[in-house]
């Protein structure tokens, strides 16, 4: 993975409460079996407006999305994750996000910034007009005009994505402690330790 | 020298003095290492794996060369893109798929399980259905097991006591390499549903009932335990029901707590404990419930008597109204944002504010999805419409069992006849209409009386108008053409 550092550039000042997965990608676009190119799938309900923020020549391509609350509920579809990163989205703030949305964020590195809804509405205002900076070392948001808004992100998270580190590689490096794990169950609770065959 | 089976063990992080919650008992006993960041990693126990979310999955593991850890742990069952018409022929042959990428995602579970040594329930077979059907009805989903799936309502099997949830195609991945996850222990909230439910009432308005109070984002970043005397009094499809749904409030899972109803659901199936292991696991089992003395980070007490048959009006599952109710105005909510939400709704949905709910015509009606497929749902849906006909304006009603065991016990007990006569559609196993990724689609512009799960924009195609109701409201639908409340059809 890419590894997080700084992000700087025009975020899409959009607001919305409560957008589903089915609205950042409809479930027609889920039947791929990769991750490329859904982009183009990207807030399609949204975009048959010919007005819409995404395909504005002013906001097009922008490294930011600036959401409301509760932002990505819905489904669990990670597909969700890859359009976004499709659209060249690096980073989504809001008051709020759905757990299964920001474990899926991460893991595809976009960085899921938490800020409260008076942050938000500023950066929406800022937005329409203005670039807006993330640093993720400092964990702060900044915008040309002085306001500073700093975030809280949990330290694995920020650590990985500062690095660019595969949770599943870390993970495997655990092996023993699993193994262990697993022998444990095996003498306490067999009836979970024992599967089905293929 | 073997510990005695089903003793009490210990766990990390834990001491035995503290009261626990069912949610925290459940944690404790799956913890393989505790980080200093907070975070831990958590073993899991059950995998199911579907078409949809597990493609990009395995092509990471091939590209990585990485295998599966635990492929006897894991199962998979293709359910969401599956055509709920006929999948053989006379001949026993194959029906093509019209749709190539359905075709392709099918195809792709069905080469992706065998390839890393999974066993696979396939399109034809008679236990094939929707995961979340098949993993209790199969003895997969076990009580006090840590469940997940690449789908957000696995959290359904919360109502066997198991500690379910949804993940994404990353998550996927991790655990079919390392059979398990890194995890950040989840805040507790306990939904209290006191009383009894009245006549007409089902879990499915249980958990809409309790969606609208609750509000969409709710239960974010908390697992809910469902407890009270109406909780305890539904059967275990009833508590899969209601635990369907906790995510529709946003909580990462639900959890009832095992009981002998539980026990005695689990017993016998097909990869349900046997001999020793029953004992040791009921053993086990019966110590899961929250202690006495064990705080929640919230409370929150629903009283039975305010719930009634409930129905959808908006495009979010907290839209939630009783079926005598009347259409909200947008001003009437508190909200800036839900304001305006409220009016996006309503000019999708075709509804004004002040009109009543009951009396909605309905051009299409569903019975099925996760949420409410199982034989009881069958039963609530057939108890209403045998002797009755669907109203002529009802185009298009499907009824689509949650897996082929459910559909050969509903056609044991003459079920299909009574929905055929009524002039409904017997289908086949799928997740089918509740989210459109197969033919079964409701065209724009028309209204679906639907026993799923979410009434989002375009859920069911493009366009189309969900109403979200139990398996008893949507035959009532299906006879009057309307919206309406099934006590008057009592």
């Amino acid at each position: 993975m890419e590894p997080v550092q700084q992000i700087e550039g025009r975020a899409y000042p959009f607001g919305q409460k409560n957008v589903d997965t089915d609205v950042i990608i409809p479930s027609h676009w889920l039947k791929t079996i990769t991750r490329d190119g859904l982009g183009r799938g990207a807030f399609e309900a949204l975009r048959k407006d010919p007005d819409n923020l995404f395909d504005s020549a002013e906001f097009s391509g922008s490294p930011i999305l600036v959401a409301g609350d509760n932002f990505g509920c819905g489904s669990s579809r990670e597909h969700a994750a890859w359009a976004l990163l499709d659209l060249g989205i690096k980073a989504v703030i809001a008051p709020s996000f759905s757990d299964i949305f920001s474990g899926n964020a991460f893991k595809n590195g976009i960085l899921t910034v938490v800020l409260p809804q008076e942050a938000v509405d500023r950066l929406v205002e800022v937005a329409k007009t203005d670039p807006i900076h993330i640093d993720l070392e400092n964990q702060v948001v900044s915008t040309p005009f002085q306001d500073r808004f700093p975030f809280e992100i949990d330290a694995f998270r920020k650590h990985c994505l500062l690095n660019g580190l595969d949770e599943v590689g870390l993970t495997l490096a655990r092996d023993s402690q699993i193994a262990t794990f697993e022998g444990k169950v095996r003498d306490e609770r067999p009836f979970l330790a024992r599967g089905v065959a293929a | 020298m073997k510990r005695p089976r089903g003793a009490l063990t210990p766990q990390p992080m834990a001491s035995n003095d503290t009261p626990r919650t069912l949610y925290h008992k459940i944690w404790d006993a799956h913890v393989v290492e505790n980080r200093d960041d907070g975070t831990s990693l958590i073993y899991i126990d059950r995998h199911l794996v579907h078409e949809v979310t597990s493609p990009q999955a395995f092509e990471a593991l091939r590209l990585a060369g990485r295998k599966v850890r635990r492929p006897d742990l894991t199962l998979a069952v293709p359910d969401h893109n599956l055509p709920t018409t006929a999948r053989r022929d006379a001949a026993g042959k194959r029906i093509p798929i019209a749709d190539a990428e359905s075709a392709q995602q099918l195809d792709a579970l069905e080469r992706n399980a065998p390839a890393f040594g999974i066993r696979y329930i396939g399109d034809a077979d008679r236990e094939q259905g929707i995961v979340h059907v098949v993993g209790p009805e199969q003895g997969f989903s076990l009580p006090g097991a840590t469940i997940v799936c690449g789908d957000s309502h696995t959290a359904c099997h919360g109502g066997l006591g198991a500690l379910a949830f949804g993940i994404g195609t990353s998550e996927v991945e991790h655990v079919l390499a390392t059979q398990t996850l890194l995890l950040k222990r989840s805040k507790t909230m306990e939904v209290r549903v006191e009383g009894q439910i009245g006549p007409g009432v089902t879990a499915k308005d249980v958990v809409l009932h309790i969606t609208g109070v609750l509000g969409a984002s709710g239960g974010t970043g908390h697992v809910i335990e469902y407890t009270g005397q109406v909780i305890r009094d539904l059967s275990i499809e009833g508590r899969l029901t209601v635990s369907n749904m906790a995510i529709e409030h946003g909580a990462r899972a639900g959890l009832i707590a095992p009981d002998e109803k539980t026990f005695a659901y689990v017993e016998g199936r097909p990869f349900a404990p046997k001999g020793e292991d029953w004992d040791a696991a009921v053993a086990w089992w019966t110590s899961l419930r929250s202690d006495p003395g064990a705080t929640y980070d919230k409370v929150v007490v629903i009283d039975a008597a305010d719930i009634a048959p409930s129905v959808t009006w908006g495009t979010s599952p907290e839209d939630v109204l009783p079926i005598t109710g009347i259409v909200p105005a947008p001003e009437s909510f508190a909200d800036a944002s839900k304001q305006v939400a409220a009016q996006k709704s309503l000019d999708y949905m075709g509804l004004a504010a002040g009109q009543p709910i009951s009396g909605v015509e309905i051009q299409n009606v569903f019975i099925g999805s996760c949420t409410n497929s199982r034989i009881e749902d069958l039963r609530a849906a057939a108890a209403v419409l045998r002797g009755r006909k669907k109203a002529d304006n009802v185009k298009w009603a499907i009824v689509v069992p949650g897996s082929g065991l459910v559909k050969a016990q509903a056609e044991a007990e003459g079920l299909d006849r009574v929905f055929i006569d009524a002039g409904l559609e017997w289908r086949e196993p799928g997740c089918s209409a509740c989210l459109g990724m197969n033919p079964d689609k409701v065209p724009a512009g028309e209204r679906c009386a639907s026993t799923s799960n979410r009434n989002f924009v375009g859920r069911q195609g493009p366009g189309a108008r969900t109403h979200l109701v139990s398996p008893a409201m949507a035959a009532a639908a299906a006879v009057t053409g309307r919206l309406t409340d099934v006590r008057e059809l009592a």
